[in-house]
Parts: C-alpha cells; structure tokens; sequence
C-alpha cells in the first residue's frame, strides 16, 4: 500500500507502473485521477490552495485503503494527494487499485475515492474575483459515501 | 517517581475554523469537568463570539483526538492534541 501527500505533481503511467509492480496475481488496474475545475459554484476559480491536517491526514487514508481491503480481494491500492497552491486543469488525486478481476478493482477505487472526500482531512480554498473562500463541503459526497453502508437485503 | 502529565491539552483548528478563530491553535488547561470531546466543545463554545457560532449545537464540526475522529464521549486529558476539523473538502 502507498499513501502519499505532496505538492508535487505526480506521473500517473509512472505510478501505475509502480503499483502493478509485474505482478502476475494482477488481471485488472483501476484508477482515478482527480483534476481542479475553473468553476465552481458559478464563480471562476484562478486558483485553489489545498491544505490538510499532517499527522492525521496519511493515518486516515491509510484506515480507508485497509477498508478497502477487507471489503474487496485486490491486490494492492496507491493514494497520492497533493496540497499547496494548484490551478485550473491540475492534477489534485490519484487512486490506484490493482485486483485479479475487473470488479473488485473499479468497486475499491470508488470506495476509497468516496470515503477519501468525506474522512480524510483535507479543505479547499478558491481564489475567485471575488476574493478567497473557504470551499463548502457537497451533501451529495455524504451520499455516495453512505451508499457504501448498506448491508446485504437492505435497500438505501 | 513518575513525572507529572502535561498540564496542557493542545487545541489545533484547521481551515476555517482557524480564520474564524484568528488562530492556528492554543494549549488550554482543562477545568476538571470538562473530560470528554463533547464537553470540550461545549466549553469552547461558552466563550462566545465566533467561538458560539462556529461551535453551536448542530454545526458541523469533527473534532479529532490525537489524529483520530473522535464521538461526543470519546475522553479527552491533558497531554492530547485535539482538533476542531470543519467539513472536509478534498479529492
């Protein structure tokens, strides 16, 4: 497992690369990359600061990837984070999960990115025209996190 | 003999919360009554301002002891590093 934050960039063939390792066990590679929009909540962002809580920013992504990994039968899992200052079009995350079988790969990279957007701490801000502001979080994260709660013969 | 626990608890607040506060964080000496994350809150908010707003009942807030999210009960002593997180908004 690698749980990184960094203000670097990172090169996601290169990552990917990395977490396949030539393993055999590997039949499927999913990933995720997350990228910065220009709008947001109609007000042009020019550019967006990412802070997070050191010391319990990498605990809590670890905890989410070992969930991942007694929920699914994959192979291993990568999170690299960045934070700093970003802008338009940049790469902010990247979730990569490998697994035998394609299933178990898309479903545990969804789950991580999930639960990465409502448990791991880390807080946006923009710069628009109209000056700095805090990010507001989204109650449709809460949802599709949420979703992951449901036990087998319960509806959500 | 063994030496005397921290006198102190660390506060840390992140994000807006820290603007809201004007702060990055504090070490506080605890009133005997207060040894849970809820009732830390509660005190906090009893100093009024931004800190009654921003920590009234029903707001949003986690609040994370020693790096870990932490319940309403969950004990809090001196010596720990304790921090107010507003909603997180990463990814």
């Amino acid at each position: 497992m690698t749980v990184r934050v960094q203000t670097a960039d990172f090169d996601v063939g290169h990552e990917l690369a990395l977490l396949r390792g030539g393993d055999r066990r590997v039949g499927a590679v999913a990933a995720f990359i997350g990228t910065v929009r220009d709008v947001n909540d109609d007000a042009t962002v020019a550019t967006l600061t990412l802070e997070h809580y050191p010391g319990m920013t990498e605990k809590a992504l670890t905890a989410i990837v070992d969930e991942a990994k007694s929920r699914w039968d994959i192979v291993d899992a990568l999170v690299i984070h960045r934070v700093g200052a970003l802008a338009p079009a940049d790469q902010i995350v990247l979730v990569g999960v490998t697994s035998a079988h394609r299933g178990e790969a898309f479903a545990a990279c969804e789950f991580i990115m999930d639960y990465l957007k409502t448990r791991a701490p880390f807080w946006k801000k923009e710069a628009t025209p109209d000056g700095l502001r805090w990010v507001d979080a989204r109650a449709s994260d809460d949802d599709a996190a949420a979703r992951w709660n449901v036990t087998p013969g319960t509806k959500a | 003999m063994r030496d005397a626990p921290a006198p102190t608890l660390t506060l840390v607040y992140l994000a807006r919360l820290r603007d809201a506060f004007g702060a990055s964080g504090e070490n506080v000496v605890l009133p005997a009554e207060v040894t849970t994350a809820a009732q830390l809150r509660a005190w906090l908010a009893a100093r009024g301002g931004a800190w009654a707003i921003e920590l009234a009942p029903g707001r949003a807030v986690r609040i994370a002891v020693n790096h870990d999210i932490a319940h309403p009960e969950t004990p809090v002593q001196p010596g720990d590093e304790v921090a107010l997180l507003p909603p997180v908004t990463g990814g």
